[in-house]
């Protein structure tokens, strides 16, 4: 089994911020918060690429309703350089989409891992944060772009289905990794203080289960959670940005305070 | 340019016991045999003749880049002396310096030429293993293992000793960019763990687990035990 570990040294000055998304589970928001984060730490004044991770099956295009000319695909196939594949869109950020026919890169080659590296060691120098939007489950592509993160931040909703998945993903993370703290945000939290008592109870499980074996144990770092809030299912069908949409609605208030647990 | 002082540095040579270098001194080839000379010296441990820790950490970095390239599995051993300061006390420092010797002998005699086995402190030694496959590692570490328990250290005249290792391992992470830091911090530990569950054995990093146990799931959706009510009884018993 392939035994990522995220290198230490990676914090350097003057380059961005790696912020890893991931979920175990997919269908959980993870593009959708991803997005709006995005947009939410953009108008703190950082600036933001989004990266599209998921290279299989990429789907930023979908939720920010862009038909993109040039993607990662023409950078990592060569028809085009990263400068014109990088798109500044409406939320005053930038997105670097995977595009269609990525089917081939859905697995860790060298290639794919070169790449990846090379794609985001040259864009990093440019913004105050990248955030690298994963696919769904624990694929070595998925471990390998978290490991290229300084911070890994776990999205979850209150679904037994989705905790369970977020909970194997902080397990691999903490055995392999040797992290020592994950970020956390509950999606489609149904009360206030959801979010919370999910974080806690992840962490009573993880200190349970996972913390005995490990020399440093883990701590989640829980930054809020966006509660369920039917703009949100507008703002995705009408594929715009909820902070764009409705910014005054609780799911953006949210989703601003969030940014502001993890801004720099 | 004024002449070269090389004299500290041949003596050093002599000292180590390596040859002069050969050709006319000063003439470019003297000189390149000389730096060479110097840097095989730099890389040695003096006592064992093993690779000390500036050649090991060198030899990890390498190692790295090239399992990040190439995907390649990687074995790292870290191998502590069990109780060695019980042989310096009870029978001195020479018999302590004969120990470390026949450890770094043993070592040496049951690894592959390709593996480079150092010095890397006091009473601990690094293995690296290139191209070692995950199934292999507890094999390679229990013929380390037994290699040198089953070696005899004369030490004085005729009394013979014996010593037990015990050892870390860890895999250096593939395909991805890790540090010589972390990987020896990760053998580290499992030495330790090893030292910890009664020495003479080898302890292993743990592969990682995504498997979540009913017991796990049990605590994880248990979250009314915390005093909230935070799961909806219609969205959490379905799953």
């Amino acid at each position: 089994m392939n035994v990522p570990t995220h290198d230490t040294r990676a914090p350097q000055s003057r380059r961005a911020r790696i912020t890893a998304v991931t979920s175990g589970k997919g269908g959980v928001g993870k593009t959708f918060v991803s997005a709006n984060l995005a947009a939410a730490l953009a108008r703190r004044g950082e600036r933001v690429l989004v990266l599209d991770a998921d290279l299989g099956l990429a789907n930023l295009d979908v939720v920010l309703n862009l038909s993109p000319k040039i993607t990662l695909h023409d950078v990592f196939t060569g028809k085009h350089v990263l400068e014109d594949a990088i798109l500044p869109v409406a939320g005053g950020f930038s997105v670097l989409l995977a595009g269609s026919g990525m089917v081939e890169y859905s697995r860790l080659t060298p290639e794919v891992r070169d790449q990846l590296l090379a794609t985001i060691e040259a864009v990093t120098p440019r913004f105050d944060r990248v955030l690298l939007d994963t696919g769904a489950g624990i694929s070595d592509v998925v471990l390998y772009t978290l490991s290229l993160a300084h911070d890994v931040l776990v999205v979850t909703t209150p679904e037994p289905t989705a905790l369970t998945d977020a909970y194997a993903t902080i397990k691999v993370l903490a055995t392999t990794q040797g992290r020592h703290s994950l970020l956390l945000a509950v999606n489609q939290s149904l009360h206030r203080g959801e979010g919370r008592s999910i974080a806690n109870q992840l962490q009573l499980v993880i200190d349970r289960f996972v913390n005995p074996g490990l020399d440093a144990p883990i701590k989640l770092d829980f930054v809020g959670e966006v509660p369920t809030d039917p703009n949100v299912r507008t703002a995705v069908q009408k594929r715009q940005l909820l902070l764009e949409l409705y910014p005054g609605t609780p799911a953006a208030a949210a989703l601003l305070a969030i940014a502001g647990r993890i801004a720099l | 340019m004024p002449p070269l002082q090389v004299d500290a540095a041949l003596s050093l040579l002599r000292q180590s016991g390596h040859p002069a270098p050969v050709g006319t001194p000063g003439s470019p080839e003297w000189v390149q045999g000389l730096i060479d000379a110097l840097c095989q010296l730099s890389s040695r441990d003096a006592l064992t003749g093993l690779a000390n820790r500036r050649h090991f950490e060198i030899v990890l970095g390498r190692e790295i880049d090239r399992v990040a390239r190439a995907g390649e599995p990687a074995l790292l051993l870290i191998v502590d002396i069990d109780h060695f300061k019980q042989v310096n006390d009870q029978h001195g420092h020479n018999a302590g310096d004969e120990v470390l010797k026949a450890v770094s002998q043993a070592l040496l005699e049951c690894v592959r030429p390709m593996d480079t086995v150092a010095r890397i402190g006091g009473e601990e030694f690094g293995i690296v293993l290139p191209n070692c496959p995950p199934v292999f590692g507890p094999t390679v570490a229990g013929r380390v293992r037994s290699c040198v328990e089953r070696r005899r250290v004369t030490i004085g005249l005729s009394q013979q000793i014996g010593v037990t290792i015990s050892l870390g391992g860890a895999f250096a992470p593939q395909w991805v960019r890790s540090s010589v830091r972390l990987w020896l911090e990760r053998a580290d530990l499992q030495l330790y763990n090893a030292k910890a569950a009664g020495r003479n054995r080898a302890v292993f990093e743990p592969a990682a687990v995504s498997m979540v146990s009913a017991e796990e799931k049990g605590l994880l959706f248990n979250i009314s035990e915390f005093g909230v009510s935070a799961v909806d009884p219609e969205t959490g018993s379905g799953s």
